[in-house]
This record gives C-alpha cells, sequence and structure tokens, in this order.
C-alpha cells in the first residue's frame, strides 16, 4: 500500500469534493437531474474508494459496522415515516399535500426532499455493506 | 456569425478531433498498455478542449463555473485512473507488447 502514492494523494484531495458532489446530486432531486438513489451511490462510491485505496481498516475506521447498520435502518425509517405520517393526517401513502407546512405546494416540495434524503442515507449505506460483504468473502 | 461562437466552435471541433483519434487508437493499437495511452492522454484533452468552448459559449455564469470544475475534475481523475490501470495490470504480470521480430 506504501508505493502508491499518486493514487492516495489524489483520492485524499478528491474525497471530500466527491461527497460534497454526492450531497449536491440529493439535494436537487427534485428540481434537477439527480436524486436520492443516485447521490446515495455517489456517497457509497467514496466510501468504496477509501477501502480500495487506503485499506478496509481504514475505511472501516471512518464508517463503523455499527453507523452502517445505523444508516441502513435510519433511511428507511424516515422514507416509511414520511409516508406514515401522510397517512396519519388523512392522505393516502407518501401524498406530501397533507403535511403540516402551510399550503400543500410547500409541503409537496418538502416532503419530497424529505423522501429523497431517506432513499440517499439508505442506498449509500446499503452500497457499502454490499461491497464489505462481498470483499469479506475473499479473506477466508 | 459572432467571434465568440467562432472561436468556442474551433475548441469544440478540436476536442471531437482529439476524441476521434483516442477512439481509433484503442481500436487499432495492439495490446492493453498502447491502448490505455491513448485513451487516458487523448480523452483527457479532448474533453478539456470541448468543455472549454462551450465555457467560452456559455460566456462566464454559474453554469460555466460548474463546467470549469468539471474540467479540473477530469484533468486530476483521468490520468489518476489511467495510472492506477497500468500500475494493477503491471503488478499482476502482463508484459507490454513487441514486434514479433525483435525477440
Amino acid at each position: 500500500m506504501n508505493e502508491n502514492v499518486i493514487i492516495r494523494t489524489v483520492t485524499q484531495i478528491m474525497l471530500p469534493f466527491i461527497q460534497i458532489f454526492g450531497l449536491y446530486v440529493i439535494a436537487h432531486g427534485e428540481v434537477g437531474p439527480g436524486g436520492g438513489f443516485q447521490g446515495g451511490v455517489i456517497l457509497g462510491a467514496s466510501v468504496i474508494l477509501i477501502s480500495l485505496v487506503l485499506g478496509k481498516k481504514e475505511a472501516r475506521k471512518r464508517l463503523s459496522m455499527k453507523w452502517n447498520d445505523v444508516f441502513n435502518s435510519t433511511g428507511v425509517l424516515v422514507y416509511a415515516g414520511i409516508g406514515f405520517i401522510c397517512l396519519f393526517l388523512g392522505g393516502s401513502f407518501l401524498e406530501y399535500g397533507v403535511l403540516p407546512f402551510g399550503s400543500a405546494e410547500k409541503g409537496n416540495h418538502l416532503g419530497m426532499v424529505g423522501i429523497e434524503i431517506g432513499v440517499g442515507i439508505t442506498v449509500a449505506a446499503v452500497m457499502t455493506t454490499i461491497f464489505f460483504e462481498a470483499s469479506e468473502k475473499d479473506d477466508d | 456569425m459572432d467571434i465568440i461562437t467562432i472561436i468556442s466552435g474551433i475548441f469544440i471541433f478540436a476536442g471531437c478531433f482529439f476524441i476521434v483519434i483516442a477512439s481509433i487508437g484503442v481500436l487499432r493499437l495492439p495490446d492493453f498498455y498502447t491502448r490505455l495511452h491513448a485513451a487516458g492522454k487523448a480523452d483527457t484533452l479532448g474533453q478539456g478542449l470541448i468543455f472549454l468552448g462551450l465555457i467560452i459559449y456559455e460566456g462566464f455564469n454559474l453554469i460555466s463555473l460548474k463546467m470549469l470544475f468539471i474540467v479540473i475534475f477530469i484533468f486530476i481523475a483521468n490520468p489518476t485512473a489511467t495510472h492506477a490501470a497500468a500500475k494493477a495490470a503491471f503488478i499482476s504480470g502482463l508484459k507490454p507488447w513487441r514486434k514479433k521480430d525483435d525477440n
């Protein structure tokens, strides 16, 4: 690992920009190209890049097994939670207009942003989980 | 026709030329290293020139700033990816191509 100076340096320079771009894609999900899934994949790919270049131990130090599992279920909770809040407020599942943000337009906007964030968290965590599980098998 | 349109058109044409050269190189060159050479170098330059032409056409605003970021990203990331692929091939023992009568 020690001799890959170019790859390690470029990765360490690029990583914050990759992650900011992932967050940007998630945040622009409802007004431009992109969305929760694509942004989540970019965020997950940044963790996979750490694991490929700096080693699996370093990646586990930055995103531990416990937090990975927590993120796995948090995104689903956000998604289903917003859906069921809409259900309890008298709409149908994921009908954002009934959310208490004043007007139906504003409810639609913020509800969709919440859904994108939930999907992004889950997809990022699941991508890293798939990668780590697939690479565990090689070591045995 | 505007002078800015002509200048940006020249840049975009030069970028397309380099990308065509890169595609011909990837198809025609004999082995992995030489193909990587064609793809890595000419692709980086071609994409950079095309985006430079678009930036000149667009003028200075948020969209051209985003395109400038893409150019910087490609100029750093593409040679690094080429380097990583070439190094992986060399470590795993792929011999460079030689002419038949050389050895």
